[in-house]
């Protein structure tokens, strides 16, 4: 009776403690705290580190920084934007007329250009800007080949300086325009057109007063995403060796051993990355959907003229070859011997050797063994915080929602760079969040910095899954009986699987191919495999950087097809 | 089987309203409806018996347990959802022994229990579909087999029939009612729509913007309406507005306008409003109160529009400046046109005044 009655105190109050109000705060504290250790307390001691500089407090290192003396630093900032605006524009009419022609127009070869077409997603950043250099760089196989063709004393053309990096960023960010815009063209409805021609308009009218407004959303989106990105680049301008650029710098300033600077620098590039996110999220919250009208398929404009026809074809054909030549050059050269590709066209002599070492000799393995750990452990970071900030953000009520959401993309925006500086300001020493050790040179800061780089996929995908889930299903577990952590287990979390999963293997492949914040902060004992592809391409050794390439080529195609087939298509979610 | 007590119980969203001093108490193994128009509160009160909510004020008891702050879990509660709320991910089998596998039963009683479960509902021989490879009514009548397998203490339906088609609709409220009497569990359903409230009810609760305006068996709130709302809202009427004239004992006359007077009887049973001679009174007559012929509180009247259904003859009549609804019963009487004069009659019980 006595200890019946202490039980049912105590229940009564974890109940009323439970039903509290504030509760809920005591549930979420973990992710704002995992927030507040891994993203804003490292930007907080980067920019304590820029302010608080060697040669004494303040804006020294602003004024530095904008000073007009040594005009380095604002070149770099106009250059990256230079860059980050003709790259908009440069992905803009890729991207957009790519998502024409493939959804309005039928031509022989349609239905393999619509595939191929997101191919440089399935390029992890080093090995696209690599396969590039291969392809058109100076010694590259296309401008040599030309030369030999046509009896040249030099090369024709040859990608190199600001063209390149302009050119490599074409080739992979015009996706995310071809998304947006194939998915709103989608969503336009064809009898507009349609009205629009038998009101006498003529074909440029309806492009200007119907086709384009209409756009207009999805093209607002996928710039501000692009020039984020693009500021963001660092691999493209390291390899065409364009070092005025706001990453390249804070990656010079870094080795020179100028940190204060370096620290400036990321905090400034960061201040414009999130107000892009931030642009971004307003303008989305803005925007409204009345045009994804159903129901209406698009009719598809057949080509009538026989010309058109092989002209289209010819075109489609050109399209297909710039689309695979990238994977197809990387493939050759994986199978090249090391160190006798010298000045001809292609490699001379072929072998085996690389495939084979990457699973038998042990030096070869380990960065791809190295890369496996490390990408493993920050996903599986990175399901908890990601179901669990999902599952907060979709299913609770509490103040602070729009920060917490905001405070996940962050990551998303901030360069990898920037990402990495942050890391090595906060945890060269020892600090509470690090339980007092110091993380720089062990094995935790590469998984660490996967972790926050990766922090929104799983979150995002979680959150979509969840979205669709109607509450009434989790409320019929708990009228049967089931406690919380029952329900969420046999019910929420098998629901949302297919989130889960695709965001999980989405996290796992970046991880993998991650080198913009690696290149910072690897220590040799724990060499990634990017980073391995980029020292053996520094020795020479281009077959075994590109068997590792095309290993990574193949992971990231078997995950998007996973991803595909797990969301019945929906993949552009998760992207 | 336990009864369910709701002791004034209140329940606001920040500032909004939700329902106000809902005060009611279902007997064991009683089927209890809450009725009323949508956003009345009827969703609000039922979620707070399951445990989704807690009043702001007030007190829930189960038998004499004050659950008013229990956790959903540990009620022992049944409940049907309007969507159905199926595990998607679950086979038929599945969904129905989930509350079994809670309570943590035997493999071989949960087989047991599930498939004496799965007859029940007429559902033998589909233990290993798939929910979307079932109909709507077969959704729903494995919603109802999993509330019920767990032998639930009281039964909770919030608009169970609604996303079915009219024919479907029918088996299903029949169905249901045949489970509750069976097994004699304490229901509480909640509907918007009166013939499934009056059809199945032992008690009707009738809700409107969270305030609760009569709670009766069907017969009472039908015959007895407390009030104009429950009159209007629970079948037709001709409600009518009018001045007392004279009262006589229980026996009143009123006059509507100059061309239309009406006596009646006070019910001294039901809440009747008080009369004064030279005050305004509102009184409701059922269009099948109305009949055709000569008797008591006669009237004549020109026909404006004529309804045949089938089983009756529905006439809007024009007496004096009001137009009243009639219904008579088909009994292969002759059909009137629009514009031909007939005389009707109420009888003194036909007419019943009500409250504000
Ligand atoms: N979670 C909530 N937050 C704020 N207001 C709510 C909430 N749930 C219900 N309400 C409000 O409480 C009132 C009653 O809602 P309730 O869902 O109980 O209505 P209902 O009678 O079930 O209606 P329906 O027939 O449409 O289901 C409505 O005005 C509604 O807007
Ligand atoms: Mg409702």
């Amino acid at each position: 009776m006595n200890t019946n009655q202490t039980a049912s105190q105590q229940e009564s109050r974890w109940s009323r403690l439970t039903q509290s109000k504030y509760f809920i705060y005591i549930l979420i504290s973990p992710l704002f705290l995992v927030l507040l250790a891994y993203v804003i307390y490292p930007f907080y001691q980067t920019f304590i580190q820029s302010v608080v500089g060697t040669e004494g407090a303040g804006i020294g290192n602003y004024k530095r920084f904008f000073s007009l003396e040594s005009t380095a630093n604002l070149e770099a900032l106009w250059t990256s934007i230079y860059i980050s605006v003709i790259s908009v524009i440069t992905c803009a009419i890729v991207g957009v007329t790519m998502a024409f022609l493939i959804e309005r127009y039928e031509f022989p070869g349609r239905k393999i250009l619509s595939i191929l077409v997101l191919v440089p997603m399935a390029l992890p950043p080093l090995v696209g800007v690599l396969s590039f250099t291969f392809l058109y760089g100076e010694s590259g196989i296309i401008p040599r080949s030309l030369q030999a063709l046509f009896n040249l004393e030099s090369v024709p053309f040859s990608l190199k300086g600001i063209t390149g990096v302009i050119v490599v960023h074409t080739f992979t960010m015009y996706t995310y325009f071809y998304l947006t815009a194939s998915a709103a063209i989608k969503g336009l409805d064809p009898s507009l057109e349609e009205a629009a021609t038998s009101l006498g308009s003529g074909r440029i009218r309806i492009w200007v007063k119907v086709i384009l407004p209409m756009l207009t959303p999805a093209m607002v989106a996928s710039s501000l995403l692009v020039f984020m990105i693009a500021m963001a680049s660092y691999t493209a301008p390291l390899m065409f060796g364009v070092e005025r650029t706001m990453t390249m710098q804070i990656y010079l300033s870094r080795t020179n051993g100028n940190l204060d600077m370096a620290a400036t620098q990321s905090t400034i590039l960061s201040i414009v990355s999130i107000s892009f996110l931030i642009m971004m999220r307003w303008y989305q919250g803005r925007r409204n959907f009345q045009n994804q009208s159903k129901g209406i398929s698009v009719h598809r404009t057949e080509l009538r003229t026989p010309f058109m026809k092989y002209l289209s074809m010819f075109l489609s054909f050109i399209g297909v070859i710039i689309l695979m030549l990238p994977i197809l050059v990387l493939v050759l050269i994986s199978f090249s011997v090391d160190g006798e590709w010298t000045i001809q066209i292609i490699p001379p002599a072929y072998t085996l050797d690389h495939y084979i070492a990457l699973f038998t000799d042990e030096r070869t393995w380990r960065p791809i063994w190295n890369s496996l750990q490390m990408s493993f452990v920050a996903t599986i970071g990175n399901i908890l915080f990601g179901v669990a900030a999902a599952y907060a953000m979709i299913r609770t009520r509490f103040k602070g929602k729009a920060l917490l959401d905001i405070l996940i993309m962050i990551p998303w925006a901030l360069p990898g760079t920037v990402v990495a500086v942050n890391l090595i300001a906060a945890f060269s020493e020892p600090s509470v969040f690090s339980f007092n050790q110091v993380l720089i040179g062990t094995f935790w800061i590469l998984p660490l910095a996967y972790f926050v780089r990766h922090l929104p996929l799983i979150f995002r995908s979680t959150s979509a899954a969840l979205m669709q889930m109607d509450q009434s299903v989790e409320e019929a577990a708990r009228s049967l009986g089931a406690n919380w952590w029952y329900t969420f287990r046999r019910v929420v979390v098998p629901m949302a699987f297919s989130g889960i999963l695709a965001g999980t293997l989405l996290a796992m492949v970046q991880g993998l191919g991650e080198f913009v914040a690696s290149i910072l902060i690897y220590s040799t004992s724990t060499m990634p495999l990017s980073v391995a592809i980029f020292q053996k391409m520094y020795a020479f050794q281009f077959g075994t950087a590109c068997a590792y390439g095309v290993l990574q080529i193949l992971l990231i195609i078997f995950v998007l097809f996973i991803s595909q087939k797990l969301t019945n298509g929906k993949a552009g979610a998760v992207i | 089987m336990k009864s369910v007590r709701l002791d004034n119980v209140s329940k606001m969203f920040g500032t909004a309203k939700g329902v106000e001093h809902v005060a009611i108490d279902v007997k064991p193994g009683e089927f209890f409806t809450f009725l009323g128009p949508s956003g009345c509160g009827k969703t609000t009160t039922l979620r707070m018996i399951a445990g989704f909510y807690y009043p702001t004020k007030g007190k829930i008891f189960f038998d004499n347990r004050d659950v008013t702050t229990l956790q959903p879990n540990k009620r022992n509660i049944g409940m049907v959802f309007q969507n159905y709320a199926l595990f998607p991910h679950m086979t038929v089998f599945e969904n129905i022994a989930f509350g079994l596998e809670v309570r943590k039963l035997s493999k071989s009683v949960i087989k047991e229990k599930v498939e004496r479960a799965q007859k029940l509902v007429h559902l033998d021989k589909y233990g290993n579909r798939k929910i979307n490879e079932l109909s709507g009514g077969q959704q729903q009548r494995v919603a109802l087999a999993r509330a019920l397998v767990i032998e639930p203490d009281i039964l909770l339906l919030d608009e169970p029939l609604s996303n079915l088609d009219a024919k479907l609709r029918e088996e299903t409220r029949l169905e249901i009612k045949r489970l509750q009497v069976e097994l004699g569990v304490t229901t509480i359903y909640v509907t918007h729509d009166q013939t499934e409230a009056m059809t199945m009810s032992d008690r009707i609760m009738v809700m409107k913007e969270g305030v609760v305006q009569q709670i009766g068996s069907p017969q009472e709130i039908y015959n007895k309406p407390a009030n104009h709302f429950v009159a209007s809202f629970i079948g037709e009427s001709n409600m009518l507005e009018g001045e007392v004239t004279e009262i006589r004992g229980t026996a009143v006359k009123v006059k509507v306008d100059s061309d239309l007077h009406v006596e009646g009887v006070l019910d001294t049973e039901a809440d009747q409003p008080k009369l004064e001679v030279g005050k305004k009174v509102k009184l409701s007559i059922r269009p099948e109160a109305i009949f055709e012929g000569q008797g008591p509180n006669q009237l004549h009247g020109t026909i404006q529009l004529v309804e045949f259904t089938g089983v009756s003859i529905n006439y809007l009549v024009k007496v004096g400046s009001s137009i009243l609804k009639v219904m008579i019963i088909n009994k292969g009487n002759q059909i009137l046109k629009r514009g031909d004069s007939i005389s009707l009659y109420v009888p003194e019980k036909g007419v019943y005044f009500i409250n504000e």
